[in-house]
């Protein structure tokens, strides 16, 4: 060492639970006692420069630390690493003691400085194992191993984050805490209490104000813990070093009063610096690998914040944290009044004696318990013993509504952004659409230009990859071309989708084009015309005419007629809905029909010796060919239809799709009835395979059964066939038929099965007409007949 | 008194079923031995010692306190912070699911009597909540308090001890409303004789009701409110239900002093797995839906079946507990209505516990019952 030892009498640790209110109060209290001249932080020191904003903060926000994109590096398949794991958040809630503490040396112009190790060197050890671990998976795959081996599982022991809440340093890969001895366990054992959190809160957090400072005692105990646990390793062991690193140097810069706020694990290691040789420290931090990084504050919200939702750094309860720290007296009080107010919104009669009990309740439960104040435990149970009167869906409900305390921070427009986010915050301000962190629905109605905006908006957004909006079936079934439902949430990873999608562009319309154009390539066929449709969605007006030469080349190339026929029916809806949103369909018209005609073409022979299953799968894509055909008319139709009755005249046609096609025709009024009749007879001839008799007749029926009610002959000539199948032929396609029968209606079954019984009856000798032979008057019947006519053949009359 | 003729005293060590207070006196005196916490007035432990001498625990001294409510520890608690808060209790819950236990073991730790009783039921009159009139008297003598009856509420009340009333939503709900001046006034006037039953400190009542049946009386919310409610939920897991039973099962053998019978546990396991399964609708691996029956098939009722069972066995069988001694109860536990419960039993039978390994005895012996 050689050196004069370092001063270290004006130095002040202070060791806290990070989200503890009490901490917070704590730390508050002994700042103000203290009066440091210099005040040091956990936190990445990449956000030094952004404590001014502090005072326009409003919390709960985080710090957000992303890895900077290299220009011109834009979304290629290496860089997936880096967007994955390429940013870390620090958040911070009104009640966090490091808040208080920015906040004190913000209001008191005391120089403030974070002093963990930086998010340069955090965030480059992540993207490093995000990227081993995803060649990994790549060998996995390659190996044909076990699918199921635990993508999400961080890297082993080395980058463990283990101080005692774990707080810094959890983004998207969330690093697991506490892998060695857990040391509040220790300490709550040691105290006879079997949960560490909840003695941690009788101790620190549930302390009102003007009790003694714990922070001696509290970097006393963690002191005695870390002596008995193996010294600090690997990534911890770093972050020590360059928090002590920093503190020599605040320190050598000659402040007096330092004050230091860090998780209370590390408070030992920071008290004793002077203990610890700099050449060690020197040596630990030596050629750490190292990204360029952008930090920023972004909202956060309570929900982010609370444990249940999967977040590592999560406190139980930021709602009653946030009522701990900022009810002034008699917290218990005033959090049961407020279930009791919140209670009576919800049209619950809960009268003042209500809460009087449940206070005492919680009260006597506590003392029960030994605890020196009622917990968030204790509330709960008066809230479902007394105010809920023993409901505990109800209470669960409310609890679990305070317990959060649903809150989303805001940050000042002089917060550093990336241009997308500002061209976001303007578009949301114009548009009047707030973020909020809760599900909300709306209804747009696109003949409005400003919720046509809206509707935009939210698809250029899905598109960048930032799913504020889910499109949602809306209730009721109201559909229509002119509407649309979404389901809006913001979450503050939302920020970091911004940030990275910001690489596409400055603003969201040309973000989303370069976007559409940039997935465009390398898309197979399908996904080409989902695309194109989520083009016209999002008005890319720009990005169409690429995706759509794409999709034309892509189609000529594609020999899976499949494809084609999979990737029509959403190209012949843009083209007919297009005009809706006011963009221009021709274009789109004569790519789809391009593709119809490709169908055409190779339909006969994919269907060449399709098994019964592939046969089923195939005539669900000739339906929705069907549709899309209709749906575009013209000579595109015809040739479709032309391509259907040719289909038909061929032998080695699955039965089902044989019966099915036969079907449309007949439905298209194609096929005369004695022709259907003839074919109906051919296929259940006695020569014919019964199990293929079936299909075909599955086929055939598929959807409605109704035409063997309005065809006795047809009717006929199945009961002839069935009569006629040899018992163990019966048995066989038996299963099938009752297949075919069971998807019909009630009432459909049964007036086929009266017609059947008719049939049993002799046949019919007045003209064999329709069951329930009613007079028509033809003159009357003739308009509605005309409109049904115009619907069906939507306003054309097919040849 | 009056009332008993000498034939009618009995002997607490011959009971067939004795006291809570009696079965575990020697715990309770440990117990209040070792309990230095406060107590409130008129209790004969601290809220502590309570939740102790129902939850299990080892003493100090090496005793031993046998749990008596296995489950969820905050329903023992909150139940017992009600008790010394002065207010009601209602314990709530489907049938089965140790209410009266809990209750009878509360009043018995809190007061040391448990025989304070009132069963609730569709005829409990007045007099069984206030007081009633012993006529020879009154007609002798006019309105004394010789010739006054109490009710067990109100000798609670005078004696400052617990007060306990079985299935409070089966009676009529004019009774029910007698209660309220009793919870709210803590007090119990008389007026044929001018004068009131004050009630003494460490008086409470413990309720209990189901919320399972259909048309009972529902409380009124003026009473409601008087009460803290506690659910009693069924047991989480089959681990917890399978304790339950072995415990209750080896204490009901004692008292009933059946010969000994090893106590199978993989009877026991296999009687609260089909509870349970029946119950929930749903095989323990949730891989097959199962029907479930009309009745409850609470873990009182899987105690019964065993201990049943275990009689069968020791009188009958060979002394093991097999599964045909089980079969015959746990069908009469099932089927309730012969027609639709026993097509769900059928087809439990065939659907799950034939396929089932080591349960080809226990099916085939159900077989036989049911033909």
């Amino acid at each position: 060492m050689g050196r004069s030892r370092l001063d270290t009498s004006g130095l002040h640790v202070l060791g806290v639970r990070h989200h503890g209110p009490g901490s917070a109060r704590a730390v508050r209290a002994a700042l103000e006692e203290i009066k440091p001249d210099a005040v040091l932080i956990e936190g990445p020191p990449e956000a030094d420069a952004l404590t001014s904003l502090v005072g326009e903060l409003e919390p709960p926000v985080a710090l957000l630390a992303y890895a900077d994109t290299p220009k011109g590096d834009a979304a290629k398949d290496g860089d997936g690493a880096r967007t994955d794991a390429g940013w870390g958040f620090w958040p911070f809630a009104g009640f966090s003691p490091e808040w208080e503490a920015l906040r004190y040396a913000v209001g008191n112009d005391v120089p403030v400085r974070f002093c963990d190790l930086p998010a340069a060197h955090t965030l480059a050890e992540r993207i490093a194992e995000a990227e081993e671990r995803r060649k990994a998976e790549e060998e996995h795959a390659r190996a044909e191993q076990e699918e199921d081996r635990p993508g999400t599982e961080p890297g082993d022991g080395t980058g463990a984050a283990g101080e005692p809440d774990g707080q810094s340093a959890d983004g998207g890969t969330g690093e697991p805490e506490r892998v060695r001895l857990d040391p509040l366990g220790v300490l709550a054992e040691a105290a006879g209490y079997d949960d560490a959190e909840r003695w941690w809160d009788d101790v620190i957090e549930q302390r009102g104000a003007g009790e003694p400072s714990p922070f001696p005692a509290i970097a006393d105990a963690m002191a005695a813990v870390r002596a008995e646990s193996a010294p600090e390793s690997g990534r911890d062991a770093r972050r020590e070093a360059y928090m002590r690193q920093t503190l020599r140097a605040v320190l050598r810069e000659g402040h007096e009063r330092v004050a230091v706020v860090c998780g209370a694990w590390h408070a030992p290691a920071l008290r004793d610096v002077a203990d610890h040789p700099v050449r060690e420290d020197t040596a630990l931090l030596r050629g750490l690998p190292k990204v360029k990084v952008t930090a920023t504050w972004v909202p956060w919200t309570h929900g982010r914040l609370a444990s249940a939702s999967g977040y590592g750094a999560g406190v139980a309860a930021p709602g009653w944290y946030h009522h701990l720290f900022t009810a002034p007296d008699l917290p218990v009080h005033r959090w049961l009044t407020d279930a009791a107010r919140m209670l009576r919104e919800e049209g619950q009669p809960v009268s003042s004696s209500h809460v009087i009990e449940g206070v005492r309740l919680a009260e006597s439960l506590a003392v029960l318990r030994g605890r020196p104040l009622a917990g968030l435990d204790e509330v709960s149970e008066a809230l479902t013993a007394v105010l809920c009167e023993g409901a505990p869906a109800k209470a669960a409900l409310v609890h679990h509504r305070m317990a959060v305390g649903e809150r989303m921070g805001s940050v000042p427009p002089s917060t550093p952004m990336v241009p997308l986010q500002r061209d976001l915050i303007a578009a949301q301000k114009r548009l009047r659409l707030k973020p909020e962190p809760f599900d909300r629905d709306i209804d747009l109605d696109l003949r409005k230009d400003n919720q046509r905006e809206r509707g935009v908006l939210l698809h250029r957004l899905r598109l960048l990859g930032v799913g504020w909006g889910v499109p949602r079936t809306p209730e009721g079934g109201r559909k229509g071309t002119f509407r649309e439902s979404w389901r809006l949430r913001w979450d503050p990873d939302m920020d970091v989708a911004l940030i990275e999608a910001s690489r596409w562009g400055t603003t969201v319309a040309s973000a989303a084009e370069a976007r559409a154009a940039d997935l465009a390539e390398g898309a197979d066929l399908p996904a080409l015309t989902s695309l194109t449709e989520r083009c016209l969605f999002a008005d890319l007006g720009g990005a169409l005419p690429r995706v759509l030469s794409l999709l034309t080349d892509r189609a000529a190339t594609d020999s899976d007629v499949t494809h084609l026929m999979e990737a029509l029916p959403p190209l012949a809806r843009s083209a007919r809905y297009g005009d809706v949103r006011g963009t221009d369909g021709a274009h789109l018209r004569t790519v789809a029909e391009q593709i119809l005609r490709r169908v055409c073409v190779g339909l006969a022979p994919a269907v060449h010796g399709l098994d019964d299953d592939a046969a089923a799968e195939f005539v669900r894509l000739i339906d929705a060919t069907h549709t899309a055909a209709t749906l575009l008319g013209g000579e595109g139709a015809r040739a479709w239809t032309a391509a259907l009755v040719a289909l038909t005249g061929r032998d080695t046609l699955p039965g089902r799709i044989a019966g099915r096609v036969n079907r449309m025709l007949s439905d298209a009024g194609l096929l005369e009835a004695e022709e259907l009749r003839r074919r109906l007879g051919l296929a259940m001839s006695p020569g014919a395979e019964p199990a293929g008799a079936a299909a075909w007749l599955e086929g055939f029926l598929q959807g409605s059964g109704l035409i063997l009610v309005h065809d006795e002959h047809l009717l006929g000539l199945i009961d002839a066939w069935l009569l006629a199948l040899p018992e163990e032929r019966f048995t066989a396609v038996l299963p099938l038929l009752r297949r075919t029968f069971g998807a019909f209606e009630g009432p459909e079954r049964r007036e086929i099965g009266a017609s059947a019984l008719r049939l049993g009856s002799g046949p019919a000798a007045d003209g064999g007409g329709s069951p329930a032979a009613v007079a028509v008057d033809t003159e009357r019947a003739a308009p509605a007949l005309a409109t049904a006519l115009a619907i069906l053949t939507d306003g054309r009359s097919l040849g | 008194m009056t009332t008993s003729a000498p034939s009618l005293r009995t002997d607490a060590a011959q009971a067939l079923r004795p006291h809570a207070e009696q079965t575990y006196a020697a715990e309770i005196e440990a117990l209040a031995k070792a309990d230095d916490r406060q107590r409130p007035p008129g209790w004969k432990l601290s809220p502590w010692a309570v939740t102790r001498y129902l939850l299990g625990t080892t003493l100090e001294d090496g005793t031993e306190i046998t749990p008596k409510y296995i489950g969820a520890r905050r329903v023992v608690e909150v139940a017992v912070a009600t008790l010394a808060t002065d207010r009601a209790l209602l314990l709530l819950g489907v049938p089965g699911t140790a209410k009266t236990w809990l209750s009878e073991h509360l009043a018995a730790a809190v007061s040391g009597d448990s025989t304070l009783l009132v069963q609730g039921t569709a005829g409990t009159s007045e007099e069984a909540v206030r007081y009633g009139w012993n006529y020879a008297r009154l007609l002798a003598e006019g309105p004394s308090e010789a010739a006054m009856v109490p009710s067990p509420v109100m000798t609670a009340m005078a004696r400052g001890s617990i007060g306990r009333i079985e299935e409070l939503t089966r009676m009529p709900s004019d009774v029910q409303d007698g209660l309220i001046t009793v919870l709210s006034e803590k007090s119990l006037p008389v007026a044929e004789l001018g004068i009131e039953v004050q009630a003494q400190r460490g008086f409470n009542i413990i309720a209990t009701a189901n919320d399972r049946d259909r048309g009972v009386n529902d409380l009124s919310s003026a009473l409601r409110r008087r009460f803290n409610t506690v659910v009693l939920p069924v047991p989480d897991s089959a681990e917890d239900e399978v304790r339950i039973v072995t415990q209750r099962v080896e204490q009901l053998g004692r008292s009933l002093e059946l010969p000994e019978v090893p106590t199978s546990l993989t009877e026991i396991k296999r009687v609260v797995t089909v509870f349970r399964e029946l119950r929930s609708g749903m095989t323990e691996d949730n891989g097959t839906k199962v029907k479930s029956p009309s009745g409850t098939l609470s873990t009182a009722e899987a105690i019964s079946v065993i201990t049943s069972g275990i009689a069968l066995a020791a009188h009958f069988g060979d002394g093991q507990l097999r599964p045909a001694d089980v079969a015959a109860g746990i069908q009469g536990a099932v089927v309730q209505d012969r027609v639709s419960d026993g097509v769900v039993w059928r087809e439990y039978l065939e659907t799950v516990a034939r396929g089932r390994d080591g349960w080809g005895e226990f099916y085939r012996a159900c077989r036989e019952v049911g033909a």
